[in-house]
């Protein structure tokens, strides 16, 4: 078992310290991040914001344990993720963290519904109860006349929500929502939007989100701005509700 | 909508699935591949076939021919030929499964990295393909050898009498089971590499990869 670090005062669902990613091809490096430290509490519902290229899907991929930083470290429950054997790295990918791929990422030759439970069967749930399930959250999200669908069969917008419906499987502690209502209509996005706060109110959930949805700042507590792979600035929602205005203005 | 509390603290380790799931999941994504799992099957069926036609048809020549004829040179000059054949066919048999077993992998890039962000261990992928190669390998070499069998056994009647009568079964039915232990066996060591390669990807990387 990784050792975990002792716990400090205050509870953090996930920490970054300096986190800073470079990928080499060939002779070319570049920097997606460039030491990132942020801290979030669990239960906190976080908008990332920033403009494309900045380094956004790749901080969710470090912070998810899907890739290793170059240098930096990353705490999930105070535990250095870099740390873990591939047991415990399945286990969070799998039970702790639900992810909503920007790409979406559906196995094409899956129905809605089998996507949907692989993550449950990966958690051993049995066939029957992860059906169950599956059709419930895809319910959930509007889709429950389309289980039997494969995602070409989809429009953009139900894959989508059926990358939702899959990151909420197993219930998880932590969601990584990259860009959750990029492909979503206004009233389908509200609905997500709305779902995902509900999850962080009543259940506890901690949300980590990266969107240009101005609906999403509006409900989250805390909005980080990334920049060339660095923290901009860290705002509060209460300052951001008297600049709302000029947040039209920004690079969206 | 969650019945279960959300865990907060701690991070356990994932359990191993039992193999029931893995041959389910192996076994529809054949069926959902099914054409390609043939063409791949048609490689393993060649071989199987001429192995065991060359099996069944020697042991009916050493059990038909008449007594008064004895093993002559040119019978042992035929049965050398027929095993270099025999070893290159499967060679050749093993080489076209890695092959495809690699393009399998590498199609189905952003699959593999889909499951292992969601939780599958690299065991677990790497007995998906396995399990895949195998039973491809399994139903290729029954076809095979069946189709073997009756060429040799039609051959054998054209060239001696009762051959239905006087072969011996139990032999036959010995060899035929060797015949497909070698295919199943070859399939899956053909897949071994790819299987392996498929297992190591890292996710991030593999969910990046258009094809
Ligand atoms: N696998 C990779 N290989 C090389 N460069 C990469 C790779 N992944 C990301 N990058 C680079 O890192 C930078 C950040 O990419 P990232 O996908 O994190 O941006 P983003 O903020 O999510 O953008 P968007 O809003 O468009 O989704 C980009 O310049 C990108 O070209
Ligand atoms: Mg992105």
């Amino acid at each position: 078992m990784a050792e975990a670090i002792a716990p400090v005062a205050t509870e953090y669902a996930v920490k970054t310290l300096g986190v800073t990613k470079q990928y080499t091809m060939g002779k070319e490096s570049v920097y997606a991040l460039r030491g990132v430290s942020v801290e979030v509490h669990s239960g906190e519902y976080i908008s990332i914001m920033g403009p494309s290229g900045s380094g956004k899907s790749t901080l969710f991929n470090m912070i998810g344990g899907l890739d290793k930083p170059t240098e930096g470290k990353v705490y999930i429950d105070e535990v250095d993720i870099s740390g873990l054997d591939a047991y415990e790295l399945a286990w969070l990918r799998c039970r702790k963290i639900g992810y909503i791929f920007q790409t979406f990422n559906l196995i094409p030759v899956m129905t809605a519904l089998e996507n949907c439970t692989l993550p449950m069967i990966f958690a051993g749930m049995g066939t029957q109860d992860a059906l169950d399930k599956g059709v419930e959250l895809l319910t959930l999200v509007g889709l429950g006349e389309r289980v039997r669908h494969k995602p070409l069969e989809l429009s953009g917008g139900q894959q989508q929500r059926v990358a939702i419906a899959r990151a909420l499987a197993n219930d998880p502690a932590i969601i990584l929502a990259d860009e959750p209502t990029g492909n979503l209509d206004l009233k389908t996005g509200k609905e997500i939007i709305e779902l995902l706060r509900r999850l962080n109110k009543e259940k506890g959930v901690t949300i980590i989100s990266a969107t240009h949805d101005l609906k999403m700042l509006d409900v989250s507590d805390r909005i980080i701005w990334i920049r060339d792979g660095r923290v901009d600035k860290i705002e509060q929602r209460a300052e951001l509700d008297l600049e709302l205005g000029t947040l039209e203005g920004e690079e969206v | 909508m969650a019945t279960n509390a959300v865990a907060r603290k701690g991070i356990k380790r994932q359990i191993k699935l039992p193999n029931r799931e893995a041959f389910k999941i192996a076994l529809r994504s054949l069926k959902i591949r099914f054409w390609r799992s043939c063409v791949t099957m048609a490689g393993i069926v060649l071989a199987i076939a001429f192995l065991s036609s060359v099996m069944i048809s020697g042991l009916a020549t050493a059990s038909l021919r008449p007594p008064d004829v004895g093993p002559g040179a040119t019978v042992s000059e035929d049965r050398a030929t027929q095993v270099w054949l025999i070893c290159i066919s499967l060679v050749v048999c093993t080489v076209g499964i890695t092959n495809a077993m690699l393009m399998s992998v590498t199609e189905r890039y952003r699959e593999i990295g889909t499951m292992k962000c969601l939780g599958a261990l690299d065991w677990f992928v790497v007995k998906l393909f396995l399990i895949e190669a195998a039973f491809q390998g399994l139903v290729g070499s029954m076809l095979g050898g069946l189709a073997g069998f009756i060429v040799a056994v039609l051959a054998a009647m054209t060239q001696y009498e009762n051959v239905l009568g006087n072969l011996p079964w139990g032999t036959a039915f010995g060899q035929l089971g060797i015949a497909v232990l070698i295919g199943t066996g070859l399939s899956i060591v053909g897949a071994i590499y790819p299987a392996r390669r498929a297992g190591r990807m890292p996710p991030a990387d593999a969910m990046r990869t258009e094809i």
